[in-house]
C-alpha cells in the first residue's frame, strides 16, 4: 500500500507516524513544500523571541525520526492532483504515484488587496522563512506597523517587542482577537497590550502602503499616515486549495470531508487547517484552524487510510494565547447560543476575567484572561458534553469553581 | 535560612506597604512566629496604648517551620494587644492560610494605624496591595472568602477575615482563615475591626521564597518526626477519629468538666455532645453529625472535625446555607456551647459553633458567657425583659439564639459581645464571672486539675489551655503521670510546659504535636531548617524568654501578681462531685513557688538577675 | 507490569504532604502552587479530592505539542515533558480534556506529574495511603481514562 501525504505540518506527520504504527508495511511518503524539514508554525513566536534556534521549531528532533520510521520525505510541491491514475503532479514532469492521499496543506495567509503589498518591507508572518526575514530586519527602534491582531497576529508580538522595534498594530474591527474573544475580554487584552508600550489604532484599515525615501509609508485614509519601517500584514488565513483545481475533490471554504476525514473522493483524505469538518457543538461545517485539531484530524485520517475504522467526534474550537505574556483562551461557543446562560467575573486592575456560557446544564463556552490553572478541564466539559446538574447553578454564582464542578460532574469524585 | 527574610509593613493610614528586612538577631533570639513578633510588639508599641487605638498594631507573623514538610508546619499566629484582657494577645491558628504568607515570600506582615475606610490587603507574591473592601462590610466571613476569591479569580488565594463581630468589636472576635480555622482568642479580631481591615488575602508561588538550612537532615528529621506521631496513641488514633472530642467522656468521667458555668464538675450530657456522638448515626436523618476528619496544611494528625448538620434541626430548618459540612465542634467548643451552659444538643452546637466560624467569635469566651449570663438569670439578676428571652441553665433555644444575636450584633448580642467578665460586672456580680484577665476559662477546671488551675492564673494571656497544658501530666501521663490533686512539682513542670509551648508555637508547628514528641522530637526539625546552633538548652532559653517578655509587657500594661489568680468560686466552692469531689483550687500554694521557679520576685516580676540570663 | 497512581479521595485529609513532596521533587521548595499533584476541596461536601495526571492513554497532550517536547517514558508509561524543549506554547494545557498539564509562568514551560521515574514522592509522602502506586489493572483508572470519549453522561447530584 502506497500512502502519499502533501504537507508536512503536524497534521501530515502525526498522519505519517500513525500510518507507519497502523499499517507497519506500507510505504509512508511526506511531500514537504518549502524545503524544510517538517516543522511547526506555532514555534515561530518562540524563535522570534530567541529562546529557540531553527530546530526548536521543528516537529521531530531526532535527526533520523523519519527514516527509522521509514517515512519518506521529498521536497516538492504538489502541483495537481489525477484522482482517476491516481497520481499527484509535482511538476516538471514528475508524478508520485498513490494508493491513499492525505491532503494536509494547511492554510496560507490571506492578502490584503491594497496598493504596494508587493514591496520590499512587506511581509506576513507565517512561515519560517517570514520569520528568516522579520528576525534580519527587526531591531531595536525599528518601525512596525502590523495589520492585524488575530489569534497570531497577537502571539507573535512578544518576540517583536524583545526585540526593541517599535509597534503600531492596526486592527479593522473594533476589538482585537474577536473570533476568539468577547468584547470584555478583548478589551482587557488591549489594555494589557497598550500598558506594554504597544499602540493599538481599532477601526483603522490601510488604504495602501508606498515606498518614500527608504522607508514604508502606510496610508491610513483621510490624510493619515504612518511611517514604517517593516510592514507586517497578519489579516487571517485561507486554505492552501489552488492545486486541487481540476481534481474533482469538492471544496467549500476548505476541503469537505467526512467523519472519515474522506473527501468527496473516496481514497482520498484531508486533514488541518485545509479541512472544512463538523464541528461538534453546531453540527455545522468549518475549518478549525488550530494545532490540536490538526493532530487530530491527521491521526484519524491516518487510521481510515490503514484501514482501521475511526471517527472524528468533531471539531471544537479551542485556543490559547499569550499576548505578551498575558495569558487568555477560548473554548467552544464563547459568544454563548440562544437561550442559553452565561456568567462572568471581571477583575479589571489585574487583567483577570473569565465567562462561561451555558446550554441548559452543559458548558458549552468559555473566555478566560490571566486564569490559566487547569483549563484544559473547559474541554473536557464542553467536548465531553458533561451535565453539570447542581453545578450549574454553583458556576453561575462562581465561575472560578470550574475544576470543582469538573471533577464532581465528569468524574463523580464529590 | 528558613525565614524569608522580609517583613511586610502595612500602614493602614497612609494605604501604604513596604518591604523591609526581618531582625535576623531577634529571629536567633525569638525563633519566629509567636516570640518574634511578640518582640516586634513590644519594641514598637506603648504597652498602655488602648488596644482599639490606631497606635495598637496587629502582626501576622509565620515560623521556621511553616510552609515546610514538618508535620503541622502551617500554623501562623496574631499578635497585638488584646481588648478583651488589655494584655498581650496572641491568637494561633493552622488551616492553610500560614503556609501560603510563607510562599509568597513574608516573614509576617505588621499592620499599623487604621485605615480612613475598609480595606482588605491583597498579598501576590512580593505585591502587596490595600484593596476598597465596602462591599465586604458587613458579611461574614464565609461570604468575604468566597466573594475575594471569585473576585480575583484565584481558588487558591487563602483568606483570614473578620466577620461582622470583629467589625462590631466584639471583645472576643476571631479571625477566621480558610472558612473554619480560627486566631480565636482574645478579640484579634476586634483589634482588625477596629483598624478597618476585613481581611489579607494572600497567594504565594515563589519557590525562592525560603531554602532549608540542611534539607538532607530536615528530611530525616520530620520524617522521624511523623513516624512519632503516627505510633502514638493520641496523635495516630484519638485524635484523627475523635478530634480533641476524644476528651470529652474522659474529662467528664474524672470529675474535671465544669458545667453550668463552674457550678459543677461534671455534666449529665457528656457523652451527647461527645467524640463518640459526632460519630453516631442521627435518628432523625441517620447520618452521623461528622462527615470526616481533615487536617490543617502539612498536618499527618489531622484532627479536625468536618461535620453536617442535620437540616431537619430547628435551627438550620429553612437555612440551607447550613446544610453543607463545615467545621465541626472542637472539645473546646463543645465544652463551652455545650456544658459550660447545660445543653447537650450536638446539632445546635454545631450549628452555634458554624456561627462562631461564620462570623468570626470564639466560641469559648462566647459560650463561657452564656453560662454566665445563664446563672444571672437565674439568681433574677438579669431578666427575660432585658434579655428578650428567658434563659435558663440548658436552654438550646436560648443558646442558639445568642449566638446569632452575637453574630449579628443585635439586641442582647451587644452585650454578649463584651464577655463575661464585663458583663457580670454590669449586672453588679464580677465574681461570677469564670475568667482570668477577663478571659474565659476552656474545658477543664482549675480545682479539679490543681496544675491546669495554676496554669491559668499565670497565663500571659488569660485563661487558656493552649501556653501549659498541663492536663498532659495530671490527666494522659504526659510525660509523667501527675495526680490531679497534687501540687507538688507542677509550677515546676507548668514552667517546662509554658516554655516548650512557646517554643512549639514559634517554630510554627502545631501544639497537639507535643502529645508525642518532646523537645527531642522538634529539635532536630528545627536545627534542620534553621542556620544557627539550636540545641534544646538554647531552645528552651527561647521559650523562657518569650514568656518573660509577654509577662514584662503585661506588667508595663498595669498588670500586678494580683492578676494572677481565680474566681472565688475555684478557690472556695469545693467540686460537687466525681474524683475531685471536694477539691478547691491550692493557688496559694502553688503560686508562689512558680514565682521561683521562674526566677521572680514575689510579686511576680523577674528579678534583674532573671532579667540579665534572658536577656530581655 | 506497569504501576499508576492510585487515589483513593476517601482517605484524603487535605493536608497538601503530596502537593509539597511533588513541589520538593521538582522545584526543590516546598511551595505547592508549583505542585503537579493538586488536592481539591469540596468543602461543603467535607471531601479532598487528590488529582493529577493519569497518564491516559491517548496521551492528548503528547499529540498536540507541536515540537516534540512530551515523551513517553518506556519503563514507567508517563508521559514526560522534557523542558529545555518545550517552548511554552501552552496547547497542550487546553488539549489534556482533564486539566493535568499546567503552565508554570515562572519557568515559562508546562509541567506535569512524570510519575518521579518510577518513584512518586506524593505517593510517599502522603500519610494516609489516600496515594499509592500500585499495578495500573488495580487502579480502575481505565475507566477514568476512557471518560473523555463519553458523551451525554447523567447530570451531577453532589
Ligand atoms: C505564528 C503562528 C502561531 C501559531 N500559534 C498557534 C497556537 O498557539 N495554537 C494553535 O492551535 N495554532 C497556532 N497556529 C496555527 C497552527 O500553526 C496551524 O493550525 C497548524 O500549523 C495547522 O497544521 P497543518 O498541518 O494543517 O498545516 P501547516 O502547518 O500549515 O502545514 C501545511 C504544510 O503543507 C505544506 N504545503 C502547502 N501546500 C503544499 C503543496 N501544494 N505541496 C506540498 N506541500 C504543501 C506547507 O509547506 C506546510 O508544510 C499558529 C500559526 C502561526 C503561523
Ligand atoms: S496530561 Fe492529560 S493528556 Fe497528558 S497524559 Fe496526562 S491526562 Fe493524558
Ligand atoms: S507548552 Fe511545551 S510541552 Fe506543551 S505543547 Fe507547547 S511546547 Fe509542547
Ligand atoms: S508522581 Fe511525582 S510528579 Fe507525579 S504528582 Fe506525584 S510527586 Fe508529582
Amino acid at each position: 500500500m502506497k500512502h502519499l501525504i502533501i504537507g508536512s505540518g503536524p497534521a501530515g506527520v502525526i498522519a505519517a507516524e500513525t500510518l507507519r504504527k497502523a499499517d507497519p508495511a506500507a510505504e509512508i511518503t511526506l511531500l514537504c513544500g518549502e524545503g524544510e524539514p517538517p516543522y511547526a508554525r506555532m514555534a515561530i513566536p518562540y524563535l522570534l523571541k530567541g529562546e529557540i534556534e531553527e530546530a526548536g521549531t521543528h516537529i521531530r528532533k531526532d535527526a533520523d525520526h523519519y527514516d527509522r520510521l521509514r517515512i519518506q520525505l521529498v521536497q516538492a510541491r504538489a502541483k495537481g492532483i489525477d484522482t482517476a491514475r491516481h497520481t499527484v503532479d509535482l511538476g516538471g514532469g514528475r508524478h508520485l504515484p498513490f494508493d491513499r492521499l492525505l491532503i494536509a496543506t494547511g492554510s496560507h495567509p490571506s492578502l490584503e488587496k491594497i496598493p504596494g503589498m508587493d514591496l520590499p518591507g512587506v511581509h506576513s508572518c507565517w512561515t519560517l522563512e517570514d520569520a528568516r526575514t522579520i528576525l534580519a530586519q527587526a531591531r531595536p527602534g525599528t518601525r512596525i506597523v502590523q495589520m492585524g491582531a488575530g489569534f497570531v497576529g497577537c502571539i507573535i508580538m512578544e518576540g517583536l517587542l524583545s526585540r526593541g522595534v517599535d509597534l503600531t498594530i492596526l486592527v479593522r474591527s473594533g476589538y482585537m482577537v474577536r473570533r476568539m474573544m468577547n468584547p470584555t475580554a478583548s478589551g482587557l487584552i488591549r489594555k494589557w497590550c497598550e500598558a506594554k508600550g504597544v499602540k493599538v489604532l481599532t477601526h483603522t484599515q490601510p488604504r495602501g502602503i508606498s515606498a518614500k525615501e527608504g522607508a514604508l509609508q502606510v496610508d491610513l485614509g483621510e490624510g493619515r499616515t504612518l511611517p514604517a519601517d517593516l510592514y507586517l500584514s497578519v489579516v487571517g488565513v485561507d486554505p492552501n486549495l489552488g492545486f486541487l483545481e481540476g481534481s474533482g475533490i469538492e471544496v467549500g471554504h476548505g476541503i469537505l470531508v467526512d467523519a472519515a476525514m474522506q473527501t468527496s473522493v473516496p481514497g482520498i483524505y484531508a486533514a488541518g487547517d485545509v479541512a472544512e469538518a463538523t464541528d461538534c457543538l453546531t453540527g455545522q461545517r468549518r475549518i478549525n484552524a488550530i494545532q490540536p485539531n490538526a493532530v487530530e484530524q491527521g491521526r484519524i485520517a491516518a487510521l481510515n487510510m490503514a484501514g482501521k475504522p475511526a471517527q472524528f467526534r468533531g471539531s471544537f474550537v479551542f485556543n490559547v494565547l499569550t499576548t505578551l505574556g498575558l495569558v487568555s483562551s477560548s473554548f467552544g461557543e464563547w459568544q454563548g447560543v440562544p437561550g442559553g446562560e452565561s456568567t462572568e467575573v471581571l477583575d479589571e486592575s489585574h487583567y483577570r476575567y473569565l465567562s462561561l456560557q451555558f446550554d441548559g446544564d452543559r458548558l458549552v463556552g468559555a473566555n478566560c484572561v490571566g486564569f490559566a490553572d487547569h483549563v484544559g478541564a473547559f474541554r473536557g466539559l464542553i467536548e465531553g458534553r458533561v451535565r453539570l446538574g447542581v453545578w450549574k447553578q454553583r458556576l453561575l454564582e462562581d465561575p472560578t469553581r470550574i475544576m470543582q464542578a469538573y471533577l464532581a460532574a465528569a468524574h463523580r469524585v464529590a | 535560612m528558613a525565614w524569608t527574610k522580609n517583613v511586610l509593613r502595612v500602614n493602614l493610614e497612609a494605604g501604604t506597604c513596604t518591604t523591609e528586612p526581618l531582625n535576623m538577631q531577634w529571629a536567633q533570639d525569638y525563633l519566629g512566629q509567636r516570640g518574634l513578633a511578640t518582640k516586634y510588639l513590644v519594641s514598637e508599641i506603648d504597652p498602655k496604648v488602648d488596644p482599639f487605638s490606631p497606635k495598637n498594631k496587629l502582626i501576622f507573623v509565620t515560623g521556621p517551620l511553616t510552609g515546610t514538610m514538618a508535620a503541622t508546619g502551617g500554623r501562623y499566629s496574631v499578635v497585638t494587644k488584646g481588648p478583651l484582657t488589655g494584655a498581650i494577645a496572641c491568637s494561633n491558628s493552622g488551616g492553610y492560610f500560614g503556609a501560603e504568607l510563607k510562599f509568597a515570600g513574608w516573614d509576617m506582615v505588621i499592620f499599623e494605624g487604621a485605615s480612613p475606610k475598609p480595606v482588605y490587603l491583597l498579598i501576590n507574591d512580593g505585591k502587596a496591595e490595600l484593596v476598597d473592601a465596602s462591599h465586604l462590610w458587613g458579611k461574614t466571613v464565609w461570604e468575604t472568602e468566597e466573594t475575594i476569591k471569585a473576585q480575583h479569580q484565584d481558588p487558591q488565594i487563602r483568606v483570614a477575615a473578620i466577620g461582622r463581630a470583629g467589625e462590631n468589636r466584639v471583645l472576643y472576635a476571631a479571625i477566621v482563615n480558610d472558612l473554619h480555622r480560627a486566631a480565636g482568642r482574645s478579640g484579634v479580631g476586634a483589634v482588625m475591626g477596629s483598624k478597618n481591615l476585613k481581611a489579607v488575602a494572600v497567594r504565594g508561588t515563589r519557590t525562592d521564597a525560603y531554602q532549608m538550612a540542611n534539607p538532607e537532615a530536615f528530611f530525616a528529621a520530620t520524617e522521624a518526626g511523623k513516624k512519632v506521631l503516627a505510633a502514638n496513641g493520641v496523635t495516630g488514633q484519638g485524635l484523627p477519629t475523635y478530634g480533641t472530642q476524644v476528651l470529652m467522656n474522659v474529662i467528664n468521667e474524672l470529675g474535671a468538666l465544669p458545667t453550668r458555668n463552674h457550678r459543677d464538675v461534671q455534666f449529665e450530657g457528656a457523652h451527647d455532645i461527645s467524640g463518640e456522638a459526632m460519630h453516631e448515626k442521627r435518628p432523625t436523618d441517620g447520618k452521623a453529625n461528622l462527615v470526616t476528619n481533615g487536617a490543617c496544611f502539612g498536618c499527618t494528625i489531622a484532627c479536625g472535625r468536618i461535620s453536617r448538620m442535620d437540616p431537619g434541626h430547628f435551627s438550620v430548618k429553612d437555612k440551607p446555607q447550613y446544610h453543607g459540612a463545615s467545621g465541626g465542634v472542637e472539645y473546646e467548643a463543645a465544652w463551652a456551647l455545650g456544658a459550660a451552659n447545660g445543653v447537650n444538643d450536638l446539632e445546635a452546637l454545631t450549628y452555634a459553633n458554624f456561627l462562631c466560624n461564620e462570623d468570626g467569635f470564639d466560641p469559648i469566651t462566647f459560650g463561657a458567657t452564656v453560662g454566665a449570663a445563664m446563672e444571672l438569670y437565674e439568681m433574677g439578676v438579669l431578666t427575660e425583659k432585658e434579655v428578650g428571652f428567658k434563659l435558663p441553665f440548658g436552654s438550646t433555644e436560648a443558646m442558639v439564639k445568642l449566638a446569632e444575636l452575637t453574630a449579628k450584633g443585635e439586641g442582647f448580642g451587644k452585650i454578649m459581645g463584651l464577655g463575661s467578665k464585663r458583663l457580670c460586672t454590669k449586672y453588679g456580680h464580677p465574681e461570677l464571672s469564670m475568667t482570668v484577665k477577663s478571659q474565659e476559662f476552656p474545658a477543664y477546671d482549675g480545682r479539679a486539675l490543681q496544675g491546669m488551675g495554676l496554669a491559668y492564673a499565670t497565663n500571659n494571656r488569660g485563661a487558656c489551655h493552649l501556653r501549659g497544658y498541663m492536663v498532659s501530666p495530671e490527666v494522659l501521663g504526659i510525660p509523667v503521670k501527675m495526680e490531679p490533686q497534687a501540687t507538688e512539682g507542677k509550677p515546676a513542670m507548668l514552667k517546662a510546659f509554658q516554655d516548650l509551648t512557646a517554643v512549639v508555637d514559634s517554630a510554627g508547628i502545631c501544639l497537639f504535636t507535643t502529645f508525642a514528641w518532646g523537645l527531642s522530637d522538634i529539635q532536630p526539625q528545627i536545627q534542620a531548617a534553621c542556620e544557627g546552633d539550636w540545641s534544646e538548652e538554647r531552645l528552651l532559653l527561647v521559650g523562657e524568654r518569650i514568656w518573660n517578655m509577654e509577662r514584662e509587657f503585661n506588667l508595663a500594661a498595669g498588670f500586678t501578681a494580683k492578676d494572677d489568680n481565680l474566681p472565688p468560686r475555684l478557690m472556695k466552692e469545693p467540686a460537687k462531685t466525681g474524683p475531685q469531689k471536694g477539691a478547691v483550687s491550692k493557688l496559694d500554694v502553688m503560686l508562689p513557688e512558680y514565682y521561683r521557679v521562674r526566677g521572680w520576685t514575689p510579686d511576680g516580676v523577674p528579678t534583674a538577675e532573671t532579667r540579665k540570663r534572658l536577656g530581655v | 507490569m506497569q504501576k499508576s497512581l492510585h487515589i483513593d479521595p476517601n482517605k484524603c485529609t487535605g493536608c497538601l504532604q503530596c502537593e509539597m513532596a511533588c513541589a520538593w521533587e521538582n522545584h526543590r521548595s516546598f511551595t505547592i502552587a508549583k505542585s503537579r499533584i493538586k488536592v481539591f476541596t469540596f468543602h461543603k461536601e467535607g471531601r479532598f479530592v487528590p488529582y493529577t495526571c493519569t497518564q491516559c492513554d491517548e496521551a492528548w497532550c503528547m499529540t498536540a505539542c507541536p515540537v516534540d517536547a512530551i515523551r513517553l517514558d518506556p519503563v514507567t508509561g508517563a508521559k514526560i515533558v522534557l523542558e529545555p524543549t518545550c517552548v511554552g506554547c501552552k496547547v497542550c494545557t487546553i488539549a489534556c480534556p482533564f486539566g493535568t498539564i499546567n503552565y508554570v509562568a515562572s519557568t515559562g514551560k508546562v509541567q506535569k506529574c512524570d510519575l518521579c521515574d518510577g518513584e512518586p514522592a506524593c505517593a510517599k509522602a502522603c500519610p494516609t495511603g489516600a496515594i499509592t502506586y500500585v499495578d495500573a489493572d488495580w487502579t480502575g483508572l481505565g475507566k477514568m481514562r476512557q471518560w473523555a470519549g463519553k458523551t451525554d453522561t447523567n447530570p451531577a447530584t453532589v
